[in-house]
């Protein structure tokens, strides 16, 4: 179990994230849902080690401060929405650094765990066939997929996602989706991922947390914890009859 | 289905140094006394085996003049360059090196430091100069780095070069303001900031090699450390790398052995920061590969830059910082255009 216990996050005067707990289970999919700058991406950021906090995160009841970093990358895998890499890596390199926390010491050799994980994750994504490609010749798609690859290498029990598909296009938010979702029920994992689009959050979601300027507007079952007052309360708009007037263009 | 192998296959490495050798029998050979290769050779034989020395060889220049000095040149090479791959790879960042960095003035102005005021250590008559530029290659790498964090947490901008230009211009100026009160030493401290190996000893070239077998050992050993920080910090992060552990421990490696470089051979330009991009179109930016290449490149490169400044306007002696400079500067705007004309790769 992920927990996350009174969270807060100060960024110079600023409280960007204030007082948020939650947890989860095996086998959900959390959404954090909430309109820009509602602190989503902070409480990821926390989680990773990005950002200082007070408060508590615990992995299994242990407070993830003290777990050394390959021990955290073993349990908690990230994928995040922009990647940049400045050199020609080839897919497969990229992808294999996803091994780093199974064999981090000086000497190590490559096991056939390594190689197996590695041509899953490739084969998994679709990516098998451009493993010798240049990451830097890719399109958005193509690299957002070579870094999900990399994670699933990774093999975490809890995959963070922070706006994964935020600039894809309908295809790839979809593919993107559809492989997480095919991943965790694999089971004995959980994911927690930022959105923005609420549709997304209602389709993939099993629960949700809405925040509102840091706080915990609301949090639970997808679509009680994302209901109209709720939704209503924090985007100071009526989100319900602008999501089926926006629908109703497909009719 | 297996992997491409990442790491240098057998024959790349016989290959470079095979390269390598070759460039520094040529480098022995001439100079401004032409010895031919088959005196060499036999100087060489007859100085392994203990033999007495035939007058008509010239023993001296090569044994004592030339070879301490190609080595000394090679190995400053061979550090510089493995110190510019490690940082463009620790700051994602190709332009990054030392001299960019600030990092070399700085030692500079450590070693003209103990130059001027005589600063050195009663037991090692050459510690002086060497500590003060490593400690000064250090503490100049903390202010630039920790100016840079304050105005720009990611440190993989342009600020970081701003920051180390700036630096850079300022420690000239500190250098100045010393050399105006040190003005009797003013052409040791010249030394200093011009660059050049001249005189080099057997004693430098060990120094030389112990520095790099322990810090180049240790940057080659964070290699895959290297490859996740060439991808991006944040990935760095989340796959596990411990990732302030290995900045602190790449800075150190990269300061002491820019030290150590600059306590004997001064400022040399561009080495750190052309040679890499070159290694980076053989071996690729897989550091496992790109830190040996980047190795073997400088050292053949600061070989021939040396020669050049022997030989050029002989019996005349160019600073070798102005000859690597001159060629790095156009080799560098050729590889750019090159680059641009056939990709994005870099």
């Amino acid at each position: 179990m992920l927990e996350v216990k009174s969270l807060s996050v100060r960024c110079g005067a600023l409280d960007i994230v204030k007082g948020v707990s939650f947890a989860v289970n095996d086998g959900e999919w959390l959404m954090i849902a909430g309109p820009n700058g509602a602190g989503k991406s902070t409480i990821i950021n926390a989680v990773t080690g990005g950002v200082a906090y007070t408060g508590q995160i615990l992995l299994n009841g242990q407070d993830i401060r003290k777990k050394k970093p390959v021990e955290l990358a073993k349990n908690i895998g990230v994928l995040t929405q922009n990647h940049y890499v400045g050199y020609s890596f080839s897919v497969e390199e990229v992808v294999r650094l996803g091994r780093y926390a199974y064999s981090p010491g000086v000497l190590a050799r490559r096991c056939d765990d390594d190689e197996r994980m590695v041509e899953l994750a490739l084969e998994k994504t679709g990516m098998a066939a451009q493993r010798r490609q240049s990451v830097l010749t890719l399109s958005g798609g193509e690299l957002q997929r070579t870094f999900l690859a990399q994670v699933f290498a990774q093999d975490p029990k809890y995959l963070l996602l922070d706006e994964p598909t935020n600039h894809l296009d309908l295809i790839y938010q979809r593919q993107v989706f559809a492989l997480i979702k095919e991943w965790l029920a694999q089971g004995n994992r959980a994911v927690i991922s930022v959105v923005h689009d609420l549709s997304l959050a209602k389709k993939y979601g099993t629960r949700a947390l809405l925040l509102d300027h840091g706080c915990m507007a609301a949090i639970g079952d997808t679509n009680t914890a994302l209901n109209r007052d709720t939704l209503e309360k924090v985007y100071g708009m009526d989100v319900y009859a602008y999501m089926k007037e926006m629908l109703s263009r497909w009719q | 289905m297996n992997g491409t192998q990442e790491g240098f296959r057998a024959y790349e490495y016989i290959l470079f140094a095979a390269a390598a050798i070759l460039t520094a029998v040529i480098c022995v050979c001439l100079g401004s006394v032409n010895v031919p290769l088959k005196s060499t050779a036999e100087i060489f034989r007859r100085a392994i085996l203990g033999l007495d020395m035939p007058k008509e060889l010239p023993a001296s220049i090569i044994l004592t003049v030339r070879l301490p000095r190609v080595l000394c040149v090679a190995l400053t090479g061979a550090s510089l360059s493995l110190c510019g791959a490690a940082m463009q790879g620790l700051l994602k960042n190709p332009l990054a090196d030392g001299s960019t960095l600030g990092v070399s003035s700085g030692a500079s102005l450590g070693a003209v430091i103990a130059i001027a005021f005589g600063i050195s250590f009663p037991s090692l008559p050459f510690a002086g100069t060497m500590v003060m530029a490593i400690l000064f290659a250090f503490i100049s790498l903390l202010i630039i780095l920790g100016l840079a964090y304050r105005l720009d947490f990611s440190l993989s901008t342009n600020t970081i070069i701003l920051i180390g230009v700036i630096y850079s211009m300022f420690v000239s100026s500190a250098m100045s303001v010393i050399i105006t009160f040190a003005s009797n030493k003013l052409k040791q401290i010249t030394f200093w900031t011009m660059g050049s190996l001249n005189g080099s000893t057997y004693a430098n070239a060990l120094a030389l090699a112990a520095a790099f077998a322990i810090f180049g050992g240790i940057l080659f050993i964070k290699a895959r450390e290297l490859n996740a920080f060439a991808v991006g910090e944040d990935n760095a992060r989340n796959i596990g790398v411990d990732v302030k552990r290995t900045k602190l421990t790449v800075l150190i490696c990269v300061s002491a052995l820019i030290g150590v470089c600059v306590s004997i051979g001064g400022t040399i330009a561009f080495v750190g920061l052309v040679t890499p991009h070159a290694a980076r179109f053989i071996a690729g930016p897989n550091h496992k590969r790109l830190l040996s290449a980047s190795a073997f490149a400088g050292a053949i490169f600061l070989m021939l830059c040396d020669l050049a400044a022997r030989t050029l306007l002989s019996p005349l002696e160019l600073p070798i910082g102005v000859v690597t400079s001159l060629i790095g500067a156009v080799a560098f705007i050729i590889i750019f255009y090159r680059a641009r004309g056939k990709s994005r790769g870099a």
